[in-house]
């Protein structure tokens, strides 16, 4: 009796049941094809939110007023693309600091801590000074002004957000213009009314004609446009390509006003290497000017993108355990359906058992046959459902494009195989106990 | 599964049975068969002994509640009796365990059932050639015994046909073909005609007749006369004894 034999008479007994060996294999289908699916799309989520954090510049440090003391703002940037400047949704920075970075920038303190210092323009210009901070390239303040109309010629589009800050934002806050140039510091000095315009608002306002040197309108106040912004793309709530970037005071005057204090400074760290030595020179600069000291909470919050990053990975590992757990239950599910369908067959079949049994079959054969029988409707049910797997993460699923993991491929055949062995064990042992005079004697 | 493992338990069995020099086929001794216990027990077997010699053509004989399909469940090893001592080829059946049972049932004994019992959706040739792969025997090897068997009940066209596909005595036909084909000491028949028409069951008759005629030794047990009329030496059990062992000179031998 060669193993080959052994599946032969394995092939034979489930095409003699083709539905039901079908409808079986169907439930393994699914259960691998749910694990390597969905911890592709946990896999995909997650590099996803890794992408768009990478995008914001990896060696930034973001510093917003807060007041609830150094609690990282992380939640606004799984929004993703938003940028350094983005503020688009600072509504839910921190913990309690609502409104405090309003649209307008004007400070409503409605928080516990009235005596809160505002990010000003020389805490910027501290931040960026080489002899207290040598791991600090550069500290760009930033204000921001949230849904601002702006109309090119009859055309109009609101843009999400305007950005008022200074020409190192741009490489601290990785944007690159693409077309036209930046503006300088010159502009800066001068006030003077430039912007720099992202994808989407181009296509809005100007179509298909070239926008570098025409003159918009945001919030009725002419701007020239002398640059556009690369495209970033990205799959959050908020568009990064729907900006506004244009000199500090520029937009201080037109339209946040000088009222309140900078949003955010973006502090850009000489290498990766030295983003932490960046953080704690900011951190002593930030608390000497503010006051800061054990009885007085800091009135500011440092993110630090290398530590989110690593905490948004450690949060996201979770997620895709959590999928792949789901995902194992219905593998499970599959599983119990093997030993059901295979005890039916013992039963079906106690005659048949009977007749092997009576013309010579040792134990091992009638073992080895059902054991056979449910292994390769596991492994069939285990590649099929690795092929479905697989077809399946080429698509977007709710808005994530699934990265498989090539160890949830193997994982998940191997343990419909182990499936198959162990949930066909009972029944194979069951069909091998019978005595064979019993087994003759059923109808 | 092998016959190299299976050989020494054999020659343990035989060295225990010294008794006489060339063993006897089947040698029962005092065989009894007692089914549940206490008041309502049921001794289906009391005590049977015989004995059938190589080439021996038996008919066991007797009502339905004789004892007589008990008595082939023992005699094929399918069935464990109560008491006494069952020699199959000289190897007590009692002293081995399940699965030298298994090599004993594969290599030493052919079943032939009234209800055929052949395995469906698997054709003649694959039904003949199963008790052959059970013994490990190549698969070339096997196909051309299997269809020498075949061939040996008349069955060469129908080798690729299913059961479903063949008529009652074809059915039996092949089955006795499977019964032979590892050509066993024994062939051990339970009613092989009772589901057959009298065309057929002459045509079974004729292939046992045959296989005994070229010195097979078979057991068939009947109720019918006409059956037993073929075999050399009829025994009777009533009651779990046996009442009448007679030979005599079989329809086979006048024939000669």
């Amino acid at each position: 009796m060669t193993f080959r034999e052994i599946l032969r008479f394995a092939l034979r007994g489930l095409s003699a049941n083709k539905l039901r060996s079908a409808l079986t294999t169907l439930g393994i289908l699914i259960g691998v094809g749910a694990v390597i699916l969905l911890v592709a799309v946990g896999n995909g989520s997650s590099q996803q939110i890794q992408q768009n954090i990478e995008r914001l510049g990896s060696n930034s440090l973001t510093i917003t007023k807060s007041t609830s003391g150094r609690a990282g703002g992380l939640a606004r940037l799984f929004g993703g693309g938003g940028g350094p400047g983005g503020g688009g949704n600072q509504g839910g920075q921190g913990g309690g600091a609502n409104g405090a970075n309003g649209a307008t920038g004007q400070l409503q303190n409605t928080a516990p801590r009235t005596q809160a210092h505002d990010l000003t323009i020389e805490d910027a210009r501290a931040l960026a000074d080489q002899a207290n901070a040598p791991s600090i390239q550069s500290a760009s303040p930033v204000v921001n002004a949230q849904a601002q109309a702006a109309t090119y010629e009859g055309s109009s589009h609101t843009i999400q957000q305007v950005v008022g800050t200074y020409p190192t934002y741009f490489e601290a806050a990785n944007r690159v213009v693409a077309q036209g140039s930046y503006f300088t510091n010159d502009d800066v000095t001068n006030a003077r009314k430039v912007v720099v315009i992202g994808q989407t608002a181009v296509e809005d306002l100007f179509g298909t004609v070239n926008p570098v040197g025409r003159k918009i309108g945001i919030s009725g106040v002419p701007f020239t446009v002398i640059g556009v912004l690369e495209t970033q793309g990205g799959a959050g709530f908020q568009d990064p390509d729907d900006v506004a970037i244009a000199p500090l005071p520029a937009v201080q005057q037109s339209l946040s006003g000088f009222s309140g204090g900078l949003n955010q400074i973006v502090v850009q760290a000489k290498s990766a290497k030295v983003v932490d030595a960046a953080q704690s020179e900011a951190t002593s600069i930030l608390d000497q000017r503010h006051e800061i000291s054990a009885a007085n909470p800091a009135d500011f919050s440092i993110i630090n993108q290398a530590s989110l990053q690593s905490a948004v990975s450690a949060s996201s590992k979770t997620f895709t355990v959590l999928l792949g757990a789901v995902a194992a239950i219905s593998l499970l599910v599959g599983g119990i359906g093997i030993t059901n369908i295979m005890l039916v067959t013992v039963t079906e079949r106690t005659r048949e058992i009977g007749i092997r049994k009576a013309i010579g079959a040792p134990k091992g054969a009638i073992l080895g046959q059902f054991m056979a029988e449910a292994t390769v409707l596991s492994l069939v049910g285990g590649i099929l459902g690795v092929l479905a797997g697989v077809i399946g993460s080429q698509f977007q699923v709710v808005g994530v494009k699934p990265v498989i993991v090539p160890s949830s491929i193997l994982l998940a055949l191997g343990v419909s195989i182990a499936i198959g062995l162990f949930f066909g064990s009972y029944p194979a042992n069951r069909a091998a106990k019978l005595r064979p005079i019993e087994a003759l004697r059923h109808e | 599964m092998s016959a190299p493992q299976a050989r020494p338990e054999r020659a343990e069995a035989c060295a225990g049975n010294t008794a006489s020099a060339p063993p006897a086929v089947l040698d029962v001794r005092q065989v009894s068969k007692v089914y549940g216990a206490g008041e309502t027990a049921v001794h289906a077997l009391r005590g049977v002994s015989m004995r059938v010699e190589p080439g021996d053509y038996v008919a066991i004989m007797g009502a339905s509640g004789s004892g007589k399909s008990t008595l082939m469940n023992i005699l094929g090893c399918l069935d464990v009796p109560t008491g006494g001592r069952y020699l199959l080829d000289g190897t007590d059946a009692g002293s081995l365990d399940e699965r030298q049972l298994s090599i004993l049932r594969n290599r030493k004994i052919g079943f032939i059932f009234q209800s055929f019992n052949l395995i469906s959706r698997m054709s003649a040739l694959g039904n003949v050639e199963l008790p052959l792969a059970y013994g490990g025997i190549k698969s070339a090897d096997r196909r051309r015994r299997a269809l020498a068997a075949l061939a040996q009940v008349g069955l060469a066209d129908r080798v690729d046909h299913e059961p479903n596909e063949l008529s009652g005595g074809q059915q039996q036909r092949v089955a006795v073909a499977r019964a032979l084909v590892t050509a066993p000491s024994l062939v051990l028949a339970d009613e092989p005609t009772g589901n057959l028409d009298s065309k057929s069951t002459r045509d079974v008759l004729a292939v046992l007749d045959r296989l005994s005629g070229s010195g097979r030794t078979i057991v068939v047990i009947t109720h019918e006369d006409d059956v037993a009329a073929h075999a050399g030496r009829v025994v009777r059990l009533v009651d779990g004894q046996v009442v009448e062992d007679r030979r005599r000179v079989s329809a086979l031998e006048v024939a000669k």
